[in-house]
């Protein structure tokens, strides 16, 4: 009996400026393994399918427990962490290539410091006096806990970027992730103090208005975080802001 | 003056805490990171971190939690900084309250705490089972709002090649390499502090991140500084194994009762559910009736190992045991353990809730790292060492939820310190600005030279004999043979690295080309790993010798001191007295109560 292999489809490039391709590879299987393993025996043996010697894959990966957020990509075709994606789960050949809507670095890593700068926009911390001892924090119920712990689980993998028909060039929106943020830190008792910085950020170009509600960001998140909950909550304090806005100008 | 710049390099919890407290303290920092700093190892951290608050009315104090520690660490620890350490931790715990970190809460709205490995007391505050995670988050969120501010610029997707010395071994800047372009650069600064992290990738697997390298320590052990207690490698109890890595199972799954156990008959093909309790051996209750499944690890272990390896109690004979959570509510497992649960269910494909987990111990942590004194300050005048990558808090062993608080307080001394030293630094010595240029060049030489070898040798596999070699040799079980057939093997290693063969020769974003130096920083540790553990001829938390079964304070009551001896090509060793100034050392027992 032939042994068992693992058939993968890869779409690579060498740089942000180049063409791409496709390579092939055909490797053995092993029980347990995920997108990111096969990916490893790619580059103890980086040869294609049909014999040619080629280069490791790069990708971006960290953690292999899906909580950094690093290694985001599209599986066949849908946008998945790669480090969760068990071999065994996909149909094969499995067609695995970089995020579609930031720029390529190489093979499949790309560049999505696009969400870092917009959680500075957004301003997505509490504003502590110092570091110096000041006492315990605010009393929280455990069900004010409940709710910010599922928000503060995002791991800025920027799936729910890659998936929302709005974020594009075009509209400049700044995605889910973003806005769940701002639902998190507009929640906490101290970080409440900057809740009309953060929803001024968010009107304007690219701001909250831009989503379409199309839902795919909270079907795709790897978390399960409740995101279109937050984008509603979000809308609504906008909306309150502005017209606190007219009265007040 | 101008203010002092400071270059920290490691965005984890340790990193990110030295670089908030010198944008407190008016500093301008450089923040290095191979990683998005967001993405830093620390968020893997499952479980919880610990501090005396004393919440749950059984009268814990800071002194016991500083006595847990050391006794934990089989009094290799020195006991000045841990006593600092634990005495800090309630107030650390408030900050990060105060920074929002999403803490589980009690119904009065106090924090929760859960207990842990190798304490009697709930001593550990948590966020659900994302500890690290939330609370690398509330620091990255901070050094966001600095960074916004300007007072910190981050290098991340750049690597620490090594540290650029002056005339007289002092530290005046940084060689690192854009991790994209490849572009290979220096940076002055007044004084550097490392956060590098965990070392896991010198055993191949481990449950560390792939970064976790040591790479950065290892080089700056090459260029003199001093490393400490390398011999000292905690391997975690209860991980689940994979193809790609062991995942941690966290401590906390114990914490909340979790309970181990094996069929009482050898090689039982029954379905776990079916087997009852009067057929199961709990054999960490019934050895350790006091502490129970919350031994130390390096006790669980060792349990874990005698079980599979001698009694041949293994799950049908496999190396793993049962790590059982079906007895509690479903409810609460989901609110106090739902992260950990859905990491088993996803790369396991069992649910947890349903059935009992199988598990076995993986390399998780070093205990030992750059050596510091006792204001984070290695021993090349300018460098400074926070968290995993130094040695000074967790003695022989460490305790779980020891590890977060010992990051976030190394960070919290080493930031004020170095800017206090770059405050009182004197200027380079005229006309020796030439070892700038002199390091960058040192460092494209050696990248010319990976760049351009043609041998056959890939870089992939020789890792994984690395791994393979140090997982089976310098882990659980060490004896004197296979660790002098390890050194053995590691030269070999380090003679075919000469004859590499780098399939991609390109210029940009080149892994496999960043991964070979990372390996041979890596092969270079792993002997002061392998020989440190040859040299200690006892048995003492972590390490353990079956043909030196006893703590030997007479001998081996001493930090080990490891220092590159660049001629011989290999590490020298020397010894240093441990601090024992507050607590006598005794007997180490989990069997009874200490």
């Amino acid at each position: 009996m032939a042994e068992k292999t693992v058939k993968l489809k890869i779409k690579r490039q060498t740089g942000p400026n180049t063409e791409s391709h496709w390579d092939e590879f055909e490797i053995p299987w092993k029980p347990g393994m995920n997108v990111i393993s096969a990916m490893m025996d790619i580059a103890a043996n980086p040869v294609t399918k049909d014999g040619k010697q080629t280069t490791p894959i790069a990708y971006d990966s960290n953690c292999l427990e899906e909580i950094c957020g690093s290694c985001a990509m599209l599986i066949n075709g849908k946008a998945k962490m790669a480090c969760s994606a068990l071999v065994d789960h996909f149909e094969q050949p499995i067609t695995v290539e970089p995020l579609s809507k930031f720029p390529i670095v190489r093979d499949l890593a790309v560049d999505r410091s696009v969400l870092f700068e917009n959680l500075k926009k957004v301003k997505a911390w509490v504003p502590v006096d110092g570091t110096y001892d000041l006492g315990s924090g605010p009393r929280i119920t455990p069900q004010q806990q409940e709710q910010s712990y599922p928000l503060s689980n995002c791991i800025s993998c920027t799936i729910c970027m890659e998936v929302c028909p709005q974020f594009n060039e075009g509209t400049g929106f700044v995605g889910a992730a973003t806005i769940s943020q701002v639902a998190l830190f507009n929640d906490h008792p101290t970080g409440a103090v900057l809740k009309e910085e953060r929803l001024h950020a968010l009107m304007g170009d690219g701001g909250i208005h831009e989503c379409g509600f199309a839902q795919n960001c909270v079907e795709s998140c790897p978390k399960e975080i409740p995101l279109t909950r937050s984008i509603s909550r979000v809308a609504g304090q906008v909306m309150i802001q502005s017209i606190k806005d007219i009265f007040s100008s | 003056m101008a203010n002092p710049k400071i270059i920290v390099v490691g965005g984890g919890l340790a990193g990110l805490s030295a670089v908030i407290k010198i944008a407190e303290a008016g500093g301008d920092v450089d923040l290095f990171s191979i990683v998005p700093v967001k993405r830093s190892h620390s968020v893997c951290a499952q479980g919880g971190i610990n501090a005396a608050k004393n919440l749950k009315g059984e009268g814990d104090t800071t002194a016991q939690h500083l006595d847990d520690t050391v006794y934990g660490g089989d009094f290799l620890g020195n006991q000045t900084p841990i006593k600092e350490m634990c005495d800090a931790a309630p107030a650390i715990i408030d900050l990060l309250d105060r920074m929002g970190v999403p803490f589980n809460r009690t119904p009065e709205g106090l924090l929760d705490f859960r207990r842990f490995g190798g304490t009697l007391y709930h001593r550990t505050a948590f966020a659900g089972a994302t500890t690290g995670q939330q609370l690398l988050y509330a620091l990255d969120e901070q050094v966001r709002r600095y960074e916004s501010e300007g007072r910190v610029t981050k290098y991340e997707h750049w690597e620490f090649l090594s540290a650029v010395l002056d005339s007289n071994r002092v530290c005046r800047g940084i060689c690192a390499m854009n991790l994209r372009t490849m572009e290979v650069r220096t940076f002055e600064c007044d004084a550097l502090i490392v956060a590098t992290g965990g070392i896991g990738a010198i055993f191949g697997k481990s449950t560390n991140s792939v970064v976790c390298t040591g790479s950065a320590q290892s080089a700056l052990y090459q260029q003199g500084a001093y490393y400490a207690n390398g011999e000292f490698i905690q391997v975690h109890p209860t991980s689940i194994p994979g193809e790609d890595k062991l995942r941690l199972m966290s401590e906390s799954a114990r914490g909340e009762g979790g309970r181990v156990w094996v069929p009482k008959q050898k090689h039982d093909k029954r379905d776990p559910r079916t087997i009852p309790d009067s057929d199961r051996f709990y054999f960490l209750e019934e050895w350790y009736p006091k502490y129970g499944n919350l031994v130390p690890r390096d006790v669980a272990t060792r349990a874990i190992h005698k079980i599979v390896y001698e009694n041949d109690l293994g799950i049908d004979g496999q190396p793993m045991v049962y790590l059982d959570l079906t007895h509690i509510d479903r409810h609460t497992l989901d609110r106090k353990l739902e992260g950990i649960l859905e990491i088993y269910e996803k790369f396991v494909g069992d649910d947890p809730r349903v059935h009992p987990m199988k598990i076995f111990p993986g390399m998780h942590y070093t205990m030992g790292g750059l050596w510091i004194d006792f204001n984070q300050a290695t021993s090349i005048p300018g460098v400074f060492a926070a968290g995993e990558c130094e040695y000074q808090y967790h003695g022989a062993n460490r305790l779980g939820a020891n590890s977060l608080v010992s990051c976030i307080f190394g960070g919290f001394v080493a930031g004020p310190e170095a800017v206090k030293y770059a405050k009182g630094l004197q200027k380079s010595p005229a006309g020796s600005n030439g070892h700038f240029d002199a390091e960058k060049k040192r460092q494209e030489e050696i990248n010319s030279r990976l760049i351009s070898s043609d041998g056959t040798e890939n870089p992939f596999r020789l890792w994984r004999e690395l791994g393979d070699t140090m997982t089976r040799n310098v882990t659980v079980l060490r004896y004197n043979k296979s660790l002098q057939e390890t050194d053995t093997k590691i030269v070999e290693l380090l003679e075919r690295f000469r004859k590499i063969n780098l399939s991609d020769k390109g210029a940009w974003a080149n892994t496999s080309f960043i991964f070979s130096r990372q390996l041979y920083n890596m092969l270079q540790l792993a002997r002061v790993i392998t020989q440190g553990a040859a040299r200690r001829d006892e048995s003492r938390g972590a390490h353990y010798k079956p043909d030196f079964p006893e703590r030997d304070d007479a001998k081996f009551l001493k930090t080990t001191k490891a220092y590159f001896a660049p001629d011989a090509d290999e590490p020298r060793f020397e010894w240093e007295a441990v601090d024992t100034s507050i607590i006598k050392p005794r007997p180490r027992r989990y069997d009874m109560a200490k």
